[in-house]
């Protein structure tokens, strides 16, 4: 039995159970819950408008996932021998996990770094650290995703400058930067410049890459982060597609032609504990997205159509009480991405309410995706569960409630002026209180933090990284800013700041910027010159 | 008697601020005066927005492992300006083996992830100084 909390309370079961998202739950289902649905217009066969059932025809009999685990920590050199090491284990792909230095555009001896050079991902300064993360890792056969916002387009000036290094093609890599600023300003507030020229320099990425990286996934547009800082799964799914209408508005603005860039346009979403509520919102995501492109921006190319998204499981459900137990949410979060039938998939490791993970929770953590995949039986047939009679309920009232979230914000004159006016931001801060309320009263049960507390815990052993990294990190700076070409560098940031202000693309002066070693806190310091930088006003 | 007053601050670079926001909002259901002071916030505005606000307590949150440098830092500028009334506590993600070097600089509440907001009230509650109050 549980400790600590009165068992009598817990006896009388509420009327009506609700998903962790608020959303009621009835005791049974049945063909009167469904019988609005119509199969063909709301589900169909997967590969086939609207996509409900999944986007390729023969699921994951065609195609596996992607197992791709995110990873990154101290200087470049010790992320690069991670990265073989996963290779190695049987990971198809590579995910960076930058500092919050190399995340804010600041470089590793600006005041603001302090403490903080290669804590939470890997510290890259500059094209040589970059040179250096990819040292024998052939970018012509691995794909490799950025999780870089702000200074996303520099990092992927670096990328295409380490390939052109390495002979190859851009015509030929592939894989993804982030480069989802909206929801910076919404949830993980890692953002730099006011959203005005931020949102110039995702388009310019996207007509970029539409003409030169043909292969590269110009924009992760991700719910995750707003889900990890507290928004119910419809707000995840909302705000997310509505974050996505945006930016293509903003591309259709800028003159591009949709079916141009947004078939390389991917999401990214949370795999949380509420098991079948996450694969509702999955399937309402690829039919929403799917009306989205075709109706309202009438993309006739059905790559516009098809949503593509990565999944990780959530994060903020891992407990520091009781670490092994998050395998097991893990595994369950992770059925759920796969059921949803996610194209790529991180599974957390079991140390990360506590830690960044050692090589051994980071294996486990790629074996639990490698057992779903290979002796669960799951895969073997296309969206398994479609045709639920529950499954089916959810996955409407997702997709309704989804249509009304659209409305509001249409009605706020756009996203960019919804957050400029805070509302996401407080309809996500109020979930959030309302979640850690539930917690606090016994409302929501957490497995060995309010029930099931042990008073003898097994703790594990985690990752440290040693303080030294910060010293490194700038010694190597320093001989850079010694041995490089001081006036190409100042001549292409001076380039950078005179294109910032005009309406070209940008792209060009921030390769040959990387291209002379321009530090990227150089090179983001341009740019702050030109436009300012963001604030919010705080709020609680 | 006044009610506590309490500066929640997030210092470094990190801006996940679900945590800072939702203590915000508890210890002021718990009927304190709490001023959220925003994002990447130095050890010197955090010290200052203290100083201002005539706050009993600075509670820090970070996520980032930056605290090895960022908690020293704002005792020590704390200590400069002879102040010895302001009761400092850190919530995040603290490794156990910076748990001793903390205490040893006077910060014995620290929150890892998982600590119910009951909690801190109730131990902000029997910590804060007592002459802070009495001002």
């Amino acid at each position: 039995m549980s400790e600590g909390i009165p068992s009598a309370s817990k006896m009388q079961r509420p009327e009506h159970f609700r998903t962790i998202s608020g959303a009621p739950i009835e005791l049974v289902y049945g063909p009167s819950h469904i019988a609005a649905v119509d199969y063909a217009r709301d589900l169909n066969d997967p590969g086939q408008f609207p996509y409900t059932r999944g986007i390729h025809q023969n699921g994951y009999v065609g195609k596996m996932w992607t197992m791709r685990q995110f990873a990154g920590f101290s200087t470049p050199e010790e992320t690069n021998e991670r990265y073989r090491q996963l290779l190695a284990a049987g990971g198809t792909g590579l995910s960076v996990a930058f500092d919050l230095p190399t995340l804010m555009g600041r470089d590793p001896d600006h005041p603001l770094s302090l403490g903080e050079v290669g804590k939470c991902g890997v510290s890259v300064a500059s094209l040589a650290d970059m040179e250096r993360l990819f040292d024998n890792i052939p970018l012509s056969t691995i794909t490799t995703s950025m999780t870089i916002n702000s200074p996303a387009a520099m990092l992927l000036a670096m990328y295409l400058v380490v390939a052109e290094q390495q002979g190859v093609d851009w015509r030929e890599i592939s894989g993804t930067i982030q480069n989802d600023i909206l929801k910076e300003y919404i949830a993980q507030k890692e953002y730099i410049y006011p959203p005005g020229p931020s949102m110039r320099l995702v388009t310019d990425v996207f007509a970029f890459c539409g003409e030169h990286v043909p292969r590269w996934n110009t924009i992760s547009v991700s719910g995750y982060h707003i889900r990890e800082a507290g928004s119910t799964a419809l707000q995840e799914l909302a705000f997310t597609l509505r974050n996505g209408i945006e930016y293509v508005q903003h591309g259709v603005d800028a003159g591009l032609d949709p079916d141009k860039f947004a078939p390389r346009m991917s999401f990214f979403f949370n795999a949380h504990n509420e098991f079948f509520e996450e694969i509702a919102k999955y399937r309402a995501a690829r039919k929403l997205w799917s009306h989205v492109m075709r109706d309202r921006f009438g993309a006739r190319d059905e790559r516009s159509w098809k949503l593509r998204f990565h999944a990780q499981t959530a994060g903020v459900s891992l407990t520091a009480q009781q670490p092994r137990n998050n395998v097991v949410r893990t595994a369950v979060q992770a059925l759920a991405a796969v059921l949803g039938g996610a194209n790529s998939l991180h599974t957390n490791s079991l140390d990360e309410a506590l830690a960044l993970p050692t090589v051994e929770a980071a294996t486990l953590a790629l074996r639990t995706q490698q057992i779903i995949a290979h002796e669960s039986g799951v895969t073997g047939t296309v969206d398994p569960l479609g045709g639920s009679y529950f499954l089916e309920k959810l996955t409407t009232d997702m997709e309704a409630g989804a249509v009304e979230y659209f409305q509001t914000i249409d009605d706020l004159g756009g996203m960019v002026e919804a957050i400029e006016q805070g509302y996401p931001q407080r309809e996500i801060a109020e979930s959030a209180y309302r979640f850690q309320k539930q917690v606090e009263l016994g409302e929501r049960d957490i497995v060995g933090v309010n029930v099931h507390g042990d008073n003898e815990e097994l703790g594990v052993e985690t990752l440290y990284i040693n303080e030294d990294v910060s010293e490194r990190q700038i010694a190597k700076l320093n001989d850079l800013r010694r041995t490089r070409d001081t006036n190409r560098v100042a001549r292409s940031l001076a380039a950078i700041r005179e294109v910032a202000l005009g309406k070209t693309n940008l792209m060009p002066s921030l390769l040959e910027a990387v291209r002379a070693y321009a530090t990227l806190g150089e090179i983001c310091d341009a740019l702050r010159d030109a436009w300012g930088e963001y604030e919010e006003t705080p709020t609680i | 008697m006044r009610n506590i007053r309490v500066v929640i601050a997030k210092p470094g670079l990190d801006g996940h601020d679900r945590g800072a926001k939702v203590i915000a909002r508890a210890l002021r259901d718990a009927g304190m005066e709490v001023i959220y002071t925003g994002l990447r916030q130095t050890p010197e505005q955090i010290v200052g927005a203290a100083l201002q606000e005539d706050a009993d307590v600075i509670g820090l949150s970070i996520l980032s492992g930056a605290h090895n440098h960022i908690c020293p830092r704002v005792i020590e500028l704390l200590r400069a300006k002879d102040i010895t009334d302001v009761l400092v506590v850190v919530g995040g993600i603290i490794p156990d083996v910076d748990v001793p070097k903390l205490n040893e600089i006077g910060i014995t509440g620290i929150f890892p992830p998982g600590t119910s907001m009951q909690a801190i009230v109730e131990f902000i509650r029997q910590h804060v100084r007592p002459t802070a109050s009495a001002r």
